[in-house]
């Protein structure tokens, strides 16, 4: 064999089992190769923790039919792209980018690969092989909101926010409404740590808020430092973020949103099997599972839980909409008039805080 | 716009809380860099030091043990680095990485145990009459002792090479390896020595952050420290003093710019977040523009007696 035959077959059988892995995967509904990259370490105890915790479930759910693969610590932005792309190449057919960051990068690497197909979460850009997929978190953040206004003594509410995108104002303006609700007084602090992992600066961050006053902590960001500096500062409150934080209960973590992933990502990776995965948006909460409140912990006077679990149950039935009129946006202008819920695009885009929040939000 | 809500006092001594850590491992990888090495693996020692520092003080329940077992640790692994670098030779910026990589991997392992653990933090010193002076005895000393043997570090090192034989052979060392060798000092031995104290500094930075700042143990919590630290000893274009005056400064910043967030003063956070990377970007520049910017002259050049 001489050397240009060699080459080409080498080539030829490179193409070939490329195609044959990809065509057996569709036809015979074989093992499916599933890709996730992570924003943050597998062991945040948070957001990373629970997309992780949803994989392990797909392998113990599927067994030999599924191959997952994933990478951690991947920064948003150019970086994000390499190592999609280096993910799709190793023949992953269905890759799930798990942080609004990735949202460019998803797409362009999606118009490389017409064949693999790509979930982004929190994210609102799609194409016929990225769907997108995110939790209504500000529902639970209603619930804190009225636990953090009925608990605060010093009327100080801090918030430890992440970027500015619309998840996370929403985060803010959902949590600042039912707050006011519960307690006319309250005044929120936000902090943007333009982070969504960094557990000395999440630190130093909930000291900020609590030196400043603040008995109350809410975050937007991913690993359990703010609970240890609540505990350590003694009378301060905290919400456990995307995972249960438990170790934190009873106090300083008195209850969490947890986000569940696993019905979906079974979902989804059992529609790639039967070849019948499709484009799509999907945004639920607190009704079908996707958002789930932690246990209320025993620090919650009785009373304030049992309005709390009401909360949550008529926001789960459908009954209560937590973006409900009469609301007004920050400079006093109309948002939504008496009854009027707010409509998703509105909210998916939200991008201003509503009246009574102060400070600006930064571009 | 509520200043009032800041109190100057606390603000202070948050800012030397913030900056300890930074402030361990850049005085340690300065004493590297001034004996000749560029270790560029901070990262990777100081997040082992963060979770050997933290389990050690788990089990036993002493944080002083902690922070010795991360010293240790961080140190044994800089080791590694040093037999790789100058004993065999490799390339320092390719080991450096490996060895970033290399103990973020590993601290990974060893920490999964003790995710969601709490640790005993260490007591604030009480020092007697200092610590009674009313606005300073707050915001100065009554640190735990971390604090000031961080401080009493910087002022060694700085003795140590400005008036010592050791900190001169150690110089001559990073200067010009072939002099000194030729004077007949141990470059290796004086190397790998520099590099085992630079281990340990990171070590101990590390423990601080997992053991006092966080204080928890959290997968990859170093988040980019070492590096900040690395910029900090060229930012100090390789003075002890200006290590400080530099790690006081990132810590200053960070600390600064939240707790004029969390007051609601109007400020631009993305500004005030990338400030010290500027002002390190604006040092460079007008040490590099003076053309003497101080750095050893063998730093990162490898060395062989036989060359």
């Amino acid at each position: 064999m001489n050397r240009r035959t060699l080459l080409s077959t080498a080539a030829a059988s490179i193409v070939g089992s490329t195609l044959a892995s990809s065509a057996f995967a569709a036809a015979h509904g074989g093992t499916v190769k599933v890709g996730f990259i992570f924003v943050g370490p597998i062991g945040d105890g948070g957001w990373t923790f629970e997309h992780n915790r949803a994989r392990l479930a797909l392998e113990e759910k599927f067994g030999d039919k599924v191959e997952t693969v994933y990478q951690e610590s991947v920064p948003e932005g150019a970086d994000a792209e390499r190592a999609i792309t280096q993910m799709a190449l190793s023949g992953c057919n269905l890759i799930f980018t798990t942080s609004f960051g990735y949202m460019d990068p998803t797409i362009n690497v999606a118009a490389k690969f017409p064949d693999v197909k790509f979930e982004h979460a929190t994210g609102f850009k799609r194409a016929d092989n990225v769907g997108v997929y995110s939790a209504r978190f500000y529902e639970g953040r209603a619930i804190q909101g009225h636990i953090a206004g009925k608990m605060t003594k010093t009327n100080k509410i801090g918030y430890i926010a992440s970027f500015p995108i619309p998840e996370v104002i929403r985060g803010i303006n959902s949590a600042y409404i039912h707050a006011k609700k519960a307690n006319p007084d309250v005044e929120f602090s936000v902090i943007w740590a333009y982070t969504w992992f960094d557990p000395a600066k999440e630190s130093d961050a909930a000291r900020a808020l609590i030196e400043n006053g603040a008995d109350v902590i809410l975050q937007h960001t991913d690993s359990t430092a703010p609970q240890a500096a609540a505990q350590e500062a003694g009378n301060v409150i905290t919400f456990g973020q995307a995972s249960d934080m438990s170790e934190y209960a009873p106090m300083p973590r008195v209850s969490s949103i947890i986000d569940n992933w696993t019905p979906y990502y079974i979902d989804r990776v059992q529609a790639v099997m039967d070849g019948t995965w499709q484009s799509d948006d999907t945004w639920n909460g607190i009704g079908t599972g996707m958002v789930g409140i932690g246990e209320i912990s025993s620090a919650v006077p009785e009373d304030v839980k049992a309005e709390a679990l009401a909360l949550k149950d008529s926001i789960g039935s459908g009954a209560y909409h937590p973006f409900t009129g009469p609301l007004n946006k920050q400079d006093g202008s109309v948002w939504l008039a008496e009854g009027e819920t707010a409509p998703d695009g509105d909210l998916l885009g939200l991008s201003f805080y509503v009246e009574g929040l102060t400070g600006d939000i930064p571009n | 716009m509520d200043l009032s809500s800041i109190n100057p006092i606390l603000l202070i001594a948050s800012i030397m809380i913030s900056a300890t850590p930074i402030l361990l491992a850049a005085i340690g990888e300065m004493v590297v860099e001034k004996a000749g090495v560029l270790n560029l693996g901070v990262e990777g020692m100081m997040i082992t030091g963060a979770v050997v520092g933290f389990a050690t003080a788990v089990s036993t329940g002493s944080p002083a043990l902690g922070f010795m077992a991360a010293a240790l640790a961080a140190a044994v692994l800089s080791l590694s680095f040093g037999i790789l670098t100058q004993i065999l030779l490799s390339n320092q910026v390719a080991t450096g990485l490996g060895l970033t990589l290399v103990g973020l991997g590993l601290s990974a392992l060893i920490g999964k145990p003790y995710e969601g653990m709490k640790t005993p933090t260490m007591a604030k010193l009480d020092i007697p009459i200092l610590g009674d002076i009313p606005v300073l005895g707050r915001m100065l000393f009554s640190h735990d002792p971390m604090v000031y043997v961080s401080l009493f570090l910087v002022l060694a090192v700085w003795a140590v090479l400005k008036y010592t034989r050791a900190g001169l052979i150690l110089r001559a060392v990073g200067e010009s390896h072939d002099a000194a060798h030729a004077l007949g000092y141990k470059v290796i031995r004086i190397r790998m020595m520099a590099i085992f104290f630079g281990g340990a500094c990171a070590g101990l930075g590390g423990a601080y952050l997992s053991l006092v700042r966080v204080p928890q143990w959290t997968e990859g919590m170093t988040a980019g420290s070492g590096w900040i630290a690395l910029a900090i000893v060229v930012f100090a274009s390789w003075r002890a003093e200006r290590v400080l005056i530099g790690a006081y400064l990132f810590g200053g910043v960070t600390v600064l710019q939240l707790n004029l967030q969390a007051a609601g003063v109007k400020v631009p956070v993305e500004i005030l977040s990338m400030s010290p990377y500027l002002i390190t970007i604006l040092v460079l520049v007008i040490i590099s523009a003076r053309g003497a910017h101080g750095a050893p002259a063998s730093l990162g050049r490898p060395f062989h007696a036989s060359s």
